[in-house]
C-alpha cells in the first residue's frame, strides 16, 4: 500500500517537540553561563565510596536492560501508531478482527519473567554486599543523631562531639579505613544522604538504624536530609569532610581539647553562661551542658552554621543569635532579645571558640 | 449507522426553575447524576490541587526564593498530594465507574442506588473538611492551618508534640470519611457487576471496564481497611493517650509506615486499574479491532491486583530492614511488572493491523501508552532496592509517580472524558480545542516531569521549599517549572471546551464513535431508565453483532 503524506504527521510534531525541548534546553543553559563545581553536585553517578559505587554498577545494568525494554517497545509503539494509521484512501471496511494469539502472548510472559529474573539476583547480590559488609578492624565509628533541623555527631572511641559537619579519613582500600555510623533520631524521622559516598538510610526515633562509608578522595561531599522532618527539612543540609588520615587525627586531637578561654570576651562568656543559651547549648570546661542545640565548643571550626545553611562568619553569626528566623525560618532556636552591645559581645565570645 | 441522530429530548429543554433544577441533583439517586457530580467534584479539585502545584513550582524555579515561607510551601505539598489523590483522582475514577458501569452491563440503576448517593456525599464531606483546615485547622487559637505533615504523614510528625494544633486532625477524618465513601463504592460495583448484568452477559462476556473495576473494587475493600485502622489509631494517640505510634512512649515510627503502605501501594493500583480499563475500552474502538487477548487482559489485572498487596515495603527500603526484607520487596515489586508488562502487548496488540483513528480520546491513550512504558520502566529502577537507596525520597521518585499519575492516569481520564462526553451530556465536543489541550497538556508534561528526573540524580530531595545554588538544579528545575504553564494552557483548553461544547456543540447521537458496548445502544444522554428495555447479549461486543450480522463475535468467541 502506497504511503499518503498524511501519515507522517505525527512524525513532524513529535519532531517538533523534540525540536522545542532542545530549544528550551540550550536556552536554559545560555541563561545560567557558567556551570556548577562539579565535584559540589551531590551526583549519584560519579561516587567515591563502595557503597555507592556497587550501586553504580547494578544501576548500570538496570539502566541497560530497561533502556533496551524501551528501545523495542517503543519503537513498535511507534511503528504502529504509523503504520496502522487510518488512511484518506481508506475504503472504509472493518479491518480483520484479531481477537488474540496464544503463542505471541506465551512470548511477551516468558521473555519479561526471564529478564526479572536476572535483575533479581545481581540485585540481591548488592543488597548483601552493601548490608552485611562487615566492619574492618580500622573502622571509624560514629553516632549520627538527626535533629530538627541539624545534626549531631559524636565519635565514641575518640571522645568527640561534632555537628553538621561530618569528618571522616580516607579510606585506602590496601589499609580501609571505613566510617560505620549509627542512626539515630530523637525527635521525627530523617534520612541520611550523601550521594557520592551511599544511598540514603533513614533516622527513625525509638529505632538504631546502620550505614557505612569508605570515601576514596579526600574533600568536601555535600548531602543533606532527604526525609521530611518538619518546617525547616529543606536547610538540614549535610557536609562530610574527607580528610587524610594526619589532618583527621589532628582534627579530632583538636576537637578533643576543652573551650579555650579568653579573658578579652570575658563579658561575652558572662552573656553566654547568664542567659537561656546554656539550655540548650554545651561548652566543655563551662556552666553551660545543654543537649538540645549543636555542642558549641569548638563552633569556630567549623565552616557553616545553621546545619549548612550559612557560612560562618561574624555577620551571619551575629543575625543569626538575634534572629535565627532571617536565615531559617522555623528552626527551634528562639531570637535571644539581647541589646546590641550583649549581642556584639556575644558574637566576639562565640568567635573565640576554635 | 453512527451518524445518524435522534431528538434530544433533554437538553437545553428544561424549563424549571434553577432551584428545583439544583435540588433534583442533590437529592438525586440516579447513578448517571451521581457520575456526573463525582466528576464535577474532581474537576474542581484538579484545578485547586493544579494551582497548589503552580505555586509550589514557582517557589522552585530559582534557588534561595522567597515566594512562599516555608510553612506555607509544606501545607501546599501536604495539601497537594491529599488532594489529587484522594479528591481528584479517586472522584474522577469512581465517577465513570458509577456513570458507566451500569450502561455497560445493560442494568437501569447500580445495585444500592441510596448507598451510591451516600457515597458521593462522604466522599464530598472529606473534600470539604480537609479545606476547612486552611480557615479552622487551629480551631480555637485563631489562624488558619492546613496539614504540613506530608500526604503520608509519618509519625512522629503527626504526634501532638509536633503537630499542636488540629490540622492533623482534619486531615485524618477526611480521609477517614472519604475513606467510607469509598468502601460504598467499591461494595455497590461489586455487587452491581456481580447481580445486574443483562440477559447473556456471562462473567466472561462483560466489557473489560467491568472487569477491571470489579477488580477495583475488591482492591478498595482490603486497602482502605488499614488506612481507616491507622487513621482510628492515630486519634487514639492524640487524644485517648495511645502510644502505636508515639515515639517518645515507646510506639513504633515504622509501624506508622506498614500501615499506611499497605494502604498506599494497592492504592497505586487502585487509581491504575481504572485508567487501564478506560485504554481498554477506547483503543479497540479507535483501532477498529477487539481488544487483543481479551482473557489474558483480565487474568493480569487480577494478578495485579494479588500481587500489589504483597509490595508494599518498597516504599520503605530506607528505613533499615534487614537484607532478606530488601530482598523480598525487590522481587514482589519486580514481578509486577510482567502482567503490567502484558497489558502494555496487549494494547499494542490491539492497535496492530487496525486502523487508527487519532481523535482526541485516541490521542491521550497513545500518549498514555508511551508514558506508561516509561513510568514502568523506572518503576524497575526503584524497584531495584539498592538503586533505591539513592533515588528513594528524590526528585526522581516525584518524577516517576507523576508519570503514573498524570502520563497514565490524567491521560487516560482525559481521553475517558472525551470519549464518553456525547454521551453524558448528548454534544459532541470541539475536537480543534481537544487537539490543542492534548498537545499542549503534551508538552508540557513531558518539559516538567522528563527533566524532574534529573534534580533526583542529582542529589535534589523532595519536600524542599529551597535549595542552595550551585549543585547543578538550577536549569532543571527552570524547565520543569516552564512546562507547568503548559499545562495549565492545556487544562484551560479543557475546561473552556467541556463549557463550550455543553451549550454549543453539535448533538452527538447514540454512537457517534460507530462503537460496540451497550451504552452506545441508547440514548445520549440516556434516559432515567437507562434502557427502555433490558437488553440481551451473545458476546463481548453486542453492538458489533447487531452492525455486522454476517460476521457476528459470538461465533468466534
Amino acid at each position: 500500500m502506497k504511503r499518503s503524506q498524511q501519515a507522517h504527521v505525527p512524525i513532524h510534531k513529535l519532531a517538533g517537540i523534540a525540536v522545542l525541548l532542545a530549544g528550551v534546553l540550550l536556552v536554559a543553559t545560555l541563561c545560567f553561563g557558567a556551570p556548577a563545581d562539579p565535584s559540589q553536585i551531590p551526583n549519584i553517578f560519579r561516587p567515591q565510596s563502595t557503597p555507592a559505587n556497587s550501586i553504580l554498577h547494578l544501576s548500570a545494568l538496570v539502566l541497560a536492560i530497561t533502556a533496551l525494554i524501551f528501545v523495542v517497545v517503543f519503537s513498535l509503539l511507534v511503528y504502529a501508531v504509523a503504520k496502522f494509521r487510518k488512511r484518506d484512501e481508506d475504503d472504509g471496511r472493518e479491518p480483520a478482527q484479531v481477537y488474540g494469539s496464544n503463542q505471541v502472548e506465551l512470548a511477551w510472559t516468558v521473555i519479561p519473567t526471564l529478564i526479572v529474573l536476572v535483575l533479581f539476583l545481581a540485585t540481591a547480590r548488592v543488597i548483601h554486599s552493601i548490608q552485611d559488609a562487615p566492619k574492618p578492624l580500622g573502622a571509624i565509628e560514629v553516632i549520627a543523631i538527626g535533629h530538627q533541623f541539624w545534626w549531631e555527631f559524636r565519635y565514641p572511641a575518640l571522645g568527640v562531639v561534632a555537628a553538621n559537619e561530618l569528618h571522616v579519613p580516607v579510606s585506602n582500600p590496601s589499609n580501609p579505613t571505613p566510617t560505620f555510623l549509627t542512626l539515630l533520631s530523637v525527635d521525627t524521622d530523617h534520612s541520611f544522604w550523601v550521594p557520592r559516598l551511599a544511598g540514603k538510610t533513614d533516622l527513625i526515633p525509638n529505632r538504631v538504624n546502620h550505614t557505612w562509608i569508605d570515601p576514596q578522595e579526600t574533600g568536601l561531599y555535600l548531602g543533606q536530609c532527604a526525609q521530611y522532618c518538619g518546617t525547616q527539612h529543606a536547610k538540614m543540609l549535610l557536609r562530610v569532610y574527607v580528610d587524610s588520615p594526619e589532618k583527621f587525627e589532628q582534627w579530632a586531637q583538636e576537637q578533643r581539647k576543652p573551650a579555650i578561654i579568653n579573658d578579652a570576651v570575658e563579658a561575652g562568656r558572662q552573656v553566654f553562661e547568664t542567659t537561656a543559651c546554656v539550655n540548650c547549648h554545651a561548652v566543655s570546661g563551662t556552666v553551660a551542658d545543654g543537649r538540645f542545640g549543636p555542642d558549641l565548643t569548638h563552633l569556630m571550626s567549623r565552616d557553616t552554621i545553621a546545619s549548612g545553611a550559612a557560612p560562618n562568619t561574624r555577620e551571619n553569626l551575629r543575625a543569626w543569635i538575634q534572629n535565627p528566623d532571617t536565615i531559617k525560618p522555623g528552626s527551634l532556636m528562639p531570637a535571644m532579645q539581647l541589646n546590641d552591645r550583649d549581642l556584639d559581645a556575644l558574637t566576639d565570645y562565640l568567635m573565640t571558640l576554635r | 449507522m453512527s451518524s445518524e441522530t435522534i431528538a434530544l429530548s433533554t437538553v437545553g429543554q428544561d424549563a424549571r426553575p434553577i432551584g428545583e433544577r439544583l435540588h433534583e441533583w442533590v437529592v438525586t439517586v440516579d447513578h448517571k447524576k451521581l457520575g456526573i457530580l463525582y466528576i464535577v467534584y474532581g474537576i474542581v479539585f484538579l484545578v485547586i490541587g493544579g494551582i497548589e502545584a503552580l505555586i509550589m513550582r514557582i517557589q522552585l524555579v530559582v534557588p534561595q526564593n522567597h515566594f512562599v515561607s516555608p510553612q506555607v510551601f509544606n501545607r501546599l505539598f501536604t495539601m497537594h498530594g491529599t488532594t489529587m489523590i484522594f479528591f481528584v483522582v479517586m472522584p474522577l475514577l469512581f465517577g465513570f465507574g458509577t456513570y458507566l458501569i451500569p450502561l455497560m452491563i445493560g442494568a437501569r440503576d447500580m445495585a444500592f442506588p441510596r448507598l451510591n448517593a451516600f457515597s458521593f456525599w462522604m466522599t464530598a464531606f472529606g473534600g470539604v473538611l480537609l479545606y476547612f483546615s486552611f480557615i479552622g485547622g487551629y480551631g480555637l487559637f485563631g489562624a488558619g492551618n492546613a496539614p504540613d505533615m506530608g500526604w503520608f504523614a509519618y509519625a512522629p510528625l503527626t504526634a501532638r508534640a509536633f503537630s499542636p494544633g488540629h490540622s492533623t486532625d482534619f486531615w485524618t477524618l477526611a480521609l477517614l470519611i472519604s475513606g467510607i465513601g469509598s468502601i460504598g463504592t467499591a461494595v455497590n460495583f461489586i455487587a452491581t457487576i456481580l447481580s445486574m448484568r443483562c440477559p447473556g452477559m456471562t462473567l466472561g462476556k462483560m466489557p473489560l471496564l467491568a472487569w477491571l473495576n470489579l477488580i477495583m473494587g475488591g482492591m478498595v475493600l482490603l486497602a482502605i481497611s488499614p488506612l481507616t485502622a491507622a487513621q482510628i489509631m492515630l486519634s487514639i494517640d492524640r487524644y485517648l493517650g495511645g502510644h502505636f505510634f508515639d515515639t517518645q512512649a515507646g510506639g513504633s515510627a515504622v509501624l506508622w509506615m506498614h500501615f499506611f503502605w499497605i494502604f498506599g501501594h494497592p492504592e497505586v493500583y487502585i487509581l491504575v486499574v481504572p485508567a487501564f480499563a478506560f485504554a481498554s475500552e477506547i483503543i479497540p474502538v479507535f483501532s477498529r479491532k477487539p481488544i487483543f487477548g481479551y482473557p489474558v487482559m483480565v487474568a493480569a489485572t487480577i494478578c495485579i491486583g494479588f500481587v500489589s498487596f504483597s509490595v508494599w515495603a518498597h516504599h520503605m527500603f530506607t528505613v533499615g530492614m534487614s537484607a532478606y526484607g530488601n530482598t523480598f520487596f525487590t522481587v514482589t515489586s519486580m514481578i509486577i511488572a510482567v502482567p503490567t508488562g502484558i497489558k502494555i502487548f496487549n494494547w499494542l496488540g490491539t492497535m496492530w493491523g487496525g486502523k487508527i483513528q487519532f481523535k482526541a480520546p485516541m490521542l491521550f491513550c497513545v500518549g498514555f501508552l508511551f508514558q506508561f512504558l516509561i513510568a514502568g520502566l523506572t518503576g524497575i529502577m526503584l524497584a531495584t532496592s539498592p538503586f533505591d537507596w539513592q533515588l528513594g525520597n528524590s526528585y526522581f521518585v516525584v518524577a516517576h509517580f507523576h508519570y503514573v499519575i498524570v502520563g497514565a492516569i490524567l491521560f487516560t481520564i482525559f481521553a475517558a472524558f472525551y470519549y464518553w462526553f456525547p454521551k453524558m451530556s448528548g454534544r459532541m465536543y470541539n475536537e480543534t480545542f481537544a487537539k490543542w489541550h492534548f498537545w499542549l497538556f503534551f508538552l508540557g508534561f513531558h518539559l516538567t516531569f522528563d527533566f524532574m528526573h534529573i534534580p533526583g540524580i542529582l542529589g535534589m530531595p523532595r519536600r524542599i521549599y529551597t535549595y542552595e545554588p550551585g549543585r547543578g538544579w538550577e536549569i532543571w528545575n527552570l524547565i520543569v517549572t516552564i512546562g507547568v504553564f503548559f499545562q495549565t494552557a492545556g487544562v484551560l483548553a479543557f475546561v473552556a471546551n467541556l463549557v463550550w461544547s455543553l451549550w454549543k456543540g453539535k448533538p452527538a447521537g447514540n454512537d457517534p464513535w460507530d462503537a460496540w458496548t451497550l451504552e452506545w445502544s441508547t440514548s445520549s444522554p440516556p434516559a432515567d431508565y437507562d434502557f427502555a428495555a433490558t437488553p440481551a447479549v451473545r458476546s463481548r461486543r453486542p453492538l458489533w453483532d447487531l452492525k455486522h450480522p454476517e460476521d457476528p463475535d459470538w461465533k468466534y468467541e
